[in-house]
């Protein structure tokens, strides 16, 4: 099997899986372990990140220094091919350009999608964070509890390897024993954040992100995530025993080679792959999903980006998993006589209440950490610790003037020199050059520490996508999407609260902030640069108002499901690959469990 | 996304970096601003694994004369030390014209700064000493970078060309500290593959007051 063609792809297929990334790699991986029959969709090319991934290259070895540009926005050794805020041929449409107002859509079309380059931080979302609206009143509730979500959060964790610790805090779950890896050892400016973040009463724990800080046991964690089943605990054990721990070397973002860390090409397609029971056709790019009578989804059209042609595919079930905005806009392509305004949109939420996390970011500089010897301070690649969100119960009693938190990742240390390094130094330097400035680079190089803010939004009215009105298509014909934006006060003080606190934190560091932006409509990036956008396909209790029910499974149409962060209903602080992973993980097993009840 | 890429794009996406970095490249020394030839750049899907060098995608540009002029300003900018080579050396001029040549927005928005700052050092060792900057004393050349190395400092007339000093002086920082005598000077023992990470030494802890 593995890697088809449309015509050799096979017609007795039970899942056609849409997308390969977080939440398309994870149900495959689960349909394909417990036996059903996966055909997997990818738009963009075949990706082996074994041999693709530009580990050790160093800067010199790229054009520009490894710069970002255009054709490579996160720096040319970055993991992503054929991907970016804009992809040739594919545009969008937005409503204003202005910073407040504009979105912007990351798409990766490779194989893996986006799961290939993340910063594989990897954070539960807390008891509070399924239920924001019964406590506070605003956005909604999911139709789930944190405990209907938290087995699969231990088996997620269990499988792809996720290192942090258990520190009981507030709306910050721990995990059960033997689910995280060991946490790596803190850095020079880890100990002096630490203990400045502290002073002010910000927690410091732990990060939790999909690296293996040690191999993972392959004894003992396959009889865990697949009890009773002795083929996939015995595929699983053989593929974890194949993946090396990390080297303590090179930035993850790039993608690693020896599969220390997440990607769905290193952790999830390979033991599905294994099981026989996987297809995947890369340069298929779906662009519908098709209905027959009776009301059931038959399949999917899509094109096939290598000659052209337009193709169709089949099987029992349909999984959208293309990313939240993808999945949204296949939705709502799939016009037909029942369902004018798009697929499973008898509510008209198709596309609505899209979220982003709220961003701000604060670089400050550290006397104290200038002219340290050398160290190797690579470790695993950063975000080794970070501070989650402390003020719930200010934030309830209404102190605070915005009503959801926001946790920060933190960094520093000596790591990999390159075009920055000795760049932008003016302001610190008064203008030196010649020996002098040679001297200035050695003596800040490693002493900056940079703050990054990572909030929730709350969903709104005013920030979807809808298919352009204006009738902008891609280079394939297929309509595109407009997207309307607005951040709330709820967003915007977060983010001015955010540069207030970082500020403090690093005066408290004996540092200087190199600029604070306390007009938080100013401090916050626009909607769509933190790249973690959910919603468009809300799941909820009432069919009414929303597009899927607790399984994934769309009101309208029973065998069609959407299980990528389209159907979150909050956007927690919390990163939202682990909660994709885990909310596809329990949609996948409700389609075994209906497929074995013969009710799909 | 990776964090500290997504802060350095996001600063400087928010022109929290000094103005010249968006700044249009207006014509104020009646410098002819060759735009470079169309080039693809290196695509969506370019191979990451294999070494590239400086030329290979699009053209380099730069007259010989501007890069002789180049090379001079870059070791004026990092002069060998003690510690490492200068910065023509270790091919700085290459990284620098390949950079003013490359076919992406940012790097063409500094291009013409770059040549403006050129024919405007030129036509200042000129007014001093009737040479080419190239060509003048060393007492003479770096008058001149005194006049403009400090944008807050600069003289109204001469601010343009400090934002170009400001920007040549990146553009030197970004080739030299990108090379293998950069991560040296510098001390980075980093980029190795190691069996376990130890994190940060006890007796440096104890000494920084963190133990």
């Amino acid at each position: 099997m593995p890697f088809v063609t449309p015509k050799s792809q096979q017609r007795a297929y039970d899942v056609i899986v849409v997308g390969s990334g977080a939440a398309g790699g994870q149900t495959a991986y689960t349909l394909c372990m417990e036996g059903a029959r996966v055909l997997m969709l990818e738009a963009g090319r075949r990706y082996a990140p074994e041999s693709e991934t530009a580990m050790f290259q160093t800067p010199d070895m790229a054009p520009l220094g490894g710069v970002g540009t255009p054709q490579k926005p996160f720096g040319f050794y970055d993991a992503t091919v054929d991907g970016g805020w804009q992809v040739p041929g594919e545009p969008y449409v937005r409503t204003t350009e202005d910073h407040g107002g504009r979105f912007d859509w990351w798409r990766a079309r490779m194989l893996g999608g986006r799961t290939n380059h993340w910063g594989r931080i990897s954070l539960r979302n807390g008891p509070y964070d399924f239920k924001p609206k019964s406590r506070d009143g605003l956005g909604f509730d999911w139709p789930i509890t944190y405990e209907d979500v938290a087995p699969y959060y231990d088996k997620v964790e269990l499988l792809i390897g996720v290192y942090g610790s258990n520190e009981g805090l507030e709306n910050t779950p721990s995990s059960p024993p033997g689910c995280l890896l060991p946490p790596p050892k803190p850095i020079v400016s880890d100990y002096l954040i630490a203990k400045s973040a502290r002073g002010l009463g910000v927690p410091v724990i732990p990060g939790h992100r999909a690296v293996l800080t040690r191999a993972l046991d392959h004894k003992r964690n396959p009889a865990r995530i697949h009890p009773g089943n002795v083929r996939a605990q015995k595929i699983l054990a053989a593929d974890m025993q194949s993946r090396a721990p990390c080297l303590w070397a090179t930035p993850c973002g790039r993608g690693c080679s020896i599969r220390a860390n997440y990607q769905s090409t290193t952790v999830h397609l390979p033991p599905a792959l294994a099981t026989g029971n996987l297809d995947i056709t890369t340069d298929a790019m779906v662009y519908e999903v098709t209905l027959g009578a009776g009301g059931r989804a038959t399949g999917v059209n899509f094109v096939d980006r290598t000659t052209g042609r337009h193709e169709h595919a089949s099987a029992r079930v349909v999984v959208l998993a293309a990313s939240a905005c993808e999945s949204a806009r296949i939705l709502l392509n799939s016009k037909s006589a029942r369902f004018p305004d798009g697929l499973a949109n008898s509510s008209g939420k198709v596309g609505r209440y899209l979220m982003d996390t709220v961003g701000s970011d604060v670089m400050g500089q550290v006397p104290r950490l200038e002219s340290l010897p050398p160290l190797n301070e690579d470790g695993a690649d950063g975000h080794q610790y970070y501070m989650p969100w402390w003020l719930y119960q200010e934030q309830l009693a209404g102190k605070l003037g915005f009503a959801r938190g926001y946790h920060v990742e933190f960094g520093g240390g000596r790591h990999m020199p390159g075009p920055d390094t000795g760049a932008h130094l003016e302001w610190l330097t008064g203008g030196n050059y010649g020996a002098k400035f040679k001297q200035d680079v050695r003596r800040y190089y490693g002493s900056f520490v940079y703050f990054s803010g990572r909030g929730e939004m709350i969903p709104n009215e005013n920030s979807y996508c809808e298919i352009d009105p204006g009738g902008v298509k891609d280079k394939w014909g297929i309509p595109v999407l407009r997207f309307h934006w607005q951040w709330s006060e709820h967003e915007t003080g977060q983010a001015a609260h955010m540069q207030r606190t970082f500020g403090q934190i690093i005066e408290a560091m004996g540092g200087k902030p190199y600029k604070i932006e306390t007009d938080g409509a100013k401090a916050i990036a626009p909607g769509g640069l933190i790249i973690h956008e959910v919603g468009g396909a809300i799941m909820g209790a009432d069919p009414k108002v929303s597009v899927t029910n607790q399984w994934c499974q769309t009101w309208d149409v029973p065998n069609l499901f959407v299980s990528d962060g389209a159907v979150f209903p909050s956007n927690a602080d919390k990163n939202p690959t682990l909660t994709i992973m885990a909310v596809a993980w329990r949609a996948a097993d409700q389609i075994l469990e209906r497929m074995r009840r013969k009710e799909l | 996304m990776d964090r500290r890429t997504t802060i350095k794009w996001m600063l400087a996406a928010s022109a929290a970096w000094p103005a010249w970095r968006t700044a249009p490249g207006q014509a104020v020394h009646g410098t002819a601003l060759l735009r470079p030839p169309a080039a693809p750049g290196y695509g969506t899907d370019p191979d990451l694994v294999t070494p590239h060098k400086r030329g290979e995608f699009w053209p380099l540009t730069l007259s010989a004369a501007q890069r002789r002029l180049a090379a001079v300003l870059s070791d004026l900018i990092i002069p060998a030390d003690e510690h490492s080579p200068s910065a023509s050396a270790i091919g700085v001029v290459d990284f620098i014209d390949e950079w003013v040549s490359a076919p992406y927005p940012a790097q063409q928005r500094d291009r013409p700064i770059v040549l403006e700052g050129f024919a405007w050092l030129e036509a200042e060792g000129g007014r001093r000493a009737g040479k080419g900057f190239a060509e003048l004393d060393a007492a003479t050349q770096s008058a001149i970078c005194d006049s403009i190395c400090a944008a807050e400092r600069a003289a109204p007339e001469r601010r343009e060309a400090a934002h170009f000093f400001a920007l040549y002086r990146d553009l030197t920082a970004a080739a030299f500290y990108s090379s293998p005598e950069g991560r040296k000077d510098l001390g980075y023992i980093g980029n190795v593959a190691l069996t376990s990470f130890e994190g940060a030494p006890p007796e440096l802890l104890k000494k920084l007051n963190l133990a």
